[in-house]
């Protein structure tokens, strides 16, 4: 029982940057933008919150020097993508490398220092619960944090009346625009915004999941992740945030294996990832395929086992990350 | 008096506006601005060793960017070149393991090696092919996740089954034998048959692509995938072999790292090739003639940034930089129309630019 509240202490925790990224790039994409830079913004604002936490001496002044990184990143997006009108899979694309090397570039000086980071919080109470209290009681601020990220943007994203005119704007730009909506405004919008939480996420690897800032950086490879997520998730926050979960436990458990199986490289556990997000886009992508609802119909024994599959991509994207077979 | 070209208003300004943007994160990181630019620049331009250095790195980027024309023609988004390289480089290191030096012609295996690296890397695309047209898994993701699992093949393989005698070690595996290995120029791993091959592989490709039947068919698929398969264009065998393509050309990089440079395989082999040619054909917007231009620069600088930990204790990683801040502002300066669209080029299939 110990090691299984541990396992889930764990996952929240390795879970919780995976959850931000892919949280911030539901809510740009929701709005109609894709922005592919979410893996260098997250390793761009890691290196900015990790100095900023140097500099200034505070891990929380750096969570936000790292939300006014990602932020500056998307803007970048916004003015090349969306003001200029550059196709926006190519800058994205671009900023993606662009920022993994600025982040290396002007993180150099602050490589394998010491600095400051977030700490555990106790929760007066929660962490006295036998069962509980390992798995959530005593965590990283940024477990919280992401926690928190998640019932609000679902909130925020069907429960109020921004959420609503942000939807109508990636759904169907046209008629938004038609009904009043600026929905030009609202994209740069909610890019900045997604852009922020990216950066929360890469602040919340180096200050909290990989505290710290080195070449490499642990966190390579977690936006492509948190991108393939939001795709598993259906661009829905409530079902993007288990998606994170989900690949945080594989994370996790290649940990646990490798005490099990040292004949095994640490590097090729790291890569474990991978594999499985190809492979989960594949199932997805069967699983809402015209010929999967045919065989449903002659055998509803394989509806029950693949489950319902998550929604669509919103209607201003359909089609541009998950589209039909040539 | 002649106005100068809208093109190269363009260009004029994309540069001031990647210089103004270099001098920034140059002066952010506390760098002396023209002291670094000259180490950068020199050190891949100012002695005929570094111009073999550049020559080293422009040969496995150019047929890079050659495999990209490729897949971009077919309006596809091939991010899988790392990967391809990767599995061009264990397939011919693996197929030199095979015969024995003292006895096998080398010509031929050297030759057979490289067809080796060609297969491997097609057969990676073709991984991520197939996902795409059958499993309607996207290209970025596909091509992204492969590039991870072949670094696992490679360290598995470097660890593992290929480890060298007695001590398993990353830095590679057993050094080919010396006569598997393709001849140096002037003494420096920049083989002229590796040159040999990319050139007339880009003027091949370029052929196929801009005269052939075939090319023309990649161009219909790319700007209407419904009309092409109408009309019995069978887009999905398309995209296929313009990802096979792809993959073979970016294999053959590898077996030339494996063969010309670095002989033996090593961990992350690919160098950021792959990446760095998407860079190299997105700045030229797909224009085939100017590839090797950008190509030949971008060498340039990755031959440069080498230099610079030693004389100013920067991270190397300032080529990158000034590459992905280059591509941006040619592709900016083409949006904001001083003098025409540059960036237009990119046609709407690929870029899912509906407006």
């Amino acid at each position: 029982m110990d090691v299984f509240a541990a396992t889930l202490a764990a996952v929240l925790f390795a879970g919780a940057p995976l959850a931000l990224a892919a949280l911030g790039e539901t809510l740009s994409e929701r709005a109609g933008v894709i922005n592919l830079s979410v893996d260098g913004t997250v390793l761009f604002s890691a290196m900015a919150a990790f100095v900023t936490a140097r500099v200034t001496g505070d891990a929380w002044i750096g969570m936000l020097g790292g939300a006014l990184a990602g932020a500056f990143v998307a803007g970048v997006l916004a003015v090349v993508g969306l003001w200029l009108r550059a196709p926006i899979l190519a800058v994205g694309f671009i900023l993606t490398l662009l920022c993994r090397d600025l982040a290396y570039f002007l993180g150099h000086a602050h490589a394998r220092q010491p600095g400051p980071d977030l700490g555990v919080w106790t929760i007066p109470g929660l962490s006295d619960i036998p069962f509980a209290g390992t798995v959530i009681g005593r965590q990283s601020p940024v477990v919280y944090l992401s926690i928190v990220a998640v019932a609000a943007a679902s909130f925020f994203l069907y429960r109020t009346r921004a959420g609503l005119r942000l939807r109508a704007a990636g759904e169907s730009p046209r008629a938004a625009f038609a009904r009043g909506i600026p929905v030009e405004r609202l994209k740069v919008l909610y890019c900045l915004a997604g852009g922020a939480f990216s950066g929360l996420a890469g602040a919340a690897y180096s200050l909290a999941v990989k505290p710290g800032w080195g070449h490499p950086q642990g966190a390579e490879g977690a936006g492509w992740i948190a991108l393939a997520i939001v795709i598993f998730g259906g661009w829905r926050p409530s079902r993007v945030v288990l998606g994170a979960y989900f690949f945080a436990l594989i994370q996790v458990m290649g940990i646990h294996l490798q005490d099990f199986l040292p004949g095994l490289s640490s590097t090729l556990f790291q890569i474990a990832p991978f594999p499985v997000m190809i492979l989960t886009l594949l199932f997805i992508n069967i699983r809402r395929s015209g010929r999967f609802r045919d065989a449903v119909q002659n055998v509803p024994l394989l509806g029950r086992l693949a489950g319902k599959p998550p929604a669509g991509a919103p209607g201003a994207l359909a089609g541009v990350l998950d589209q039909d077979a040539a | 008096m002649k106005s100068p070209s809208p093109a190269s208003i363009n260009i004029l300004s994309a540069l001031a506006l990647a210089l103004a943007a270099t001098l920034a994160v140059l002066f952010f990181a506390g760098a002396p601005p023209l002291t670094t630019l000259a180490v950068l620049f020199g050190g891949g331009l100012d002695s005929t060793a570094s111009l073999l250095k550049t020559f080293s790195s422009f040969i496995p980027l150019f047929l890079c960017a050659t495999a990209l024309l490729a897949t971009y023609a077919a309006g596809l988004w091939n991010i899988g070149v790392e990967g391809q390289i990767t599995l061009g480089a264990v397939f011919a290191a693996g197929f030199l393991r095979l015969p024995d030096p003292a006895t096998f012609p080398p010509a031929l295996a050297l030759i057979l090696a490289l067809a080796a690296a060609f297969a491997g890397g097609a057969l990676w695309a073709l991984l991520a092919g197939a996902l795409r047209a059958y499993g309607r898994v996207h290209e970025i993701f596909s091509g992204l996740g492969l590039n991870f699992a072949a670094t696992g093949v490679t360290l598995w393989l470097i660890l593992g089954p290929w480890k060298r005698a007695g001590m398993a070690s990353l830095s590679g595996t057993e050094p080919l034998p010396e006569a598997f290995r393709l001849p140096g120029f002037a003494g420096k791993p920049a083989s002229m048959a590796g040159l040999v091959l990319a050139v007339t592989a880009f003027a091949l490709t370029v052929w196929l692509l801009k005269r052939t039947t075939w090319g023309l068919k990649l161009a219909a698929v790319r700007q209407n995938l419904k009309a092409a398969r109408l009309i019995g264009l069978s887009p999905k065998r398309r995209l296929l072999e313009a990802m096979a393509l792809c993959g073979g050309l970016a294999g053959l990089a590898g077996g030339l790292l494996v063969t010309g440079l670095y002989h033996r395989l090593i961990p992350s082999i690919s160098g950021n090739f792959g990446y760095t040619a998407i860079l190299a054909v997105l700045m030229v917007s797909l224009a085939p003639l100017f590839v090797p231009v950008s190509c030949f620069f971008f060498a340039v600088l990755l031959a440069g940034a080498v230099q610079l930990p030693m004389a100013l204790e920067l991270d190397s990683s300032l080529s990158g930089v000034i590459q992905g801040v280059l591509v941006l502002a040619f592709l900016a300066a083409g949006r904001m129309g001083i003098g025409g669209r540059l960036g237009g080029r990119l046609g709407g299939k690929l870029t899912g630019d509906k407006t």
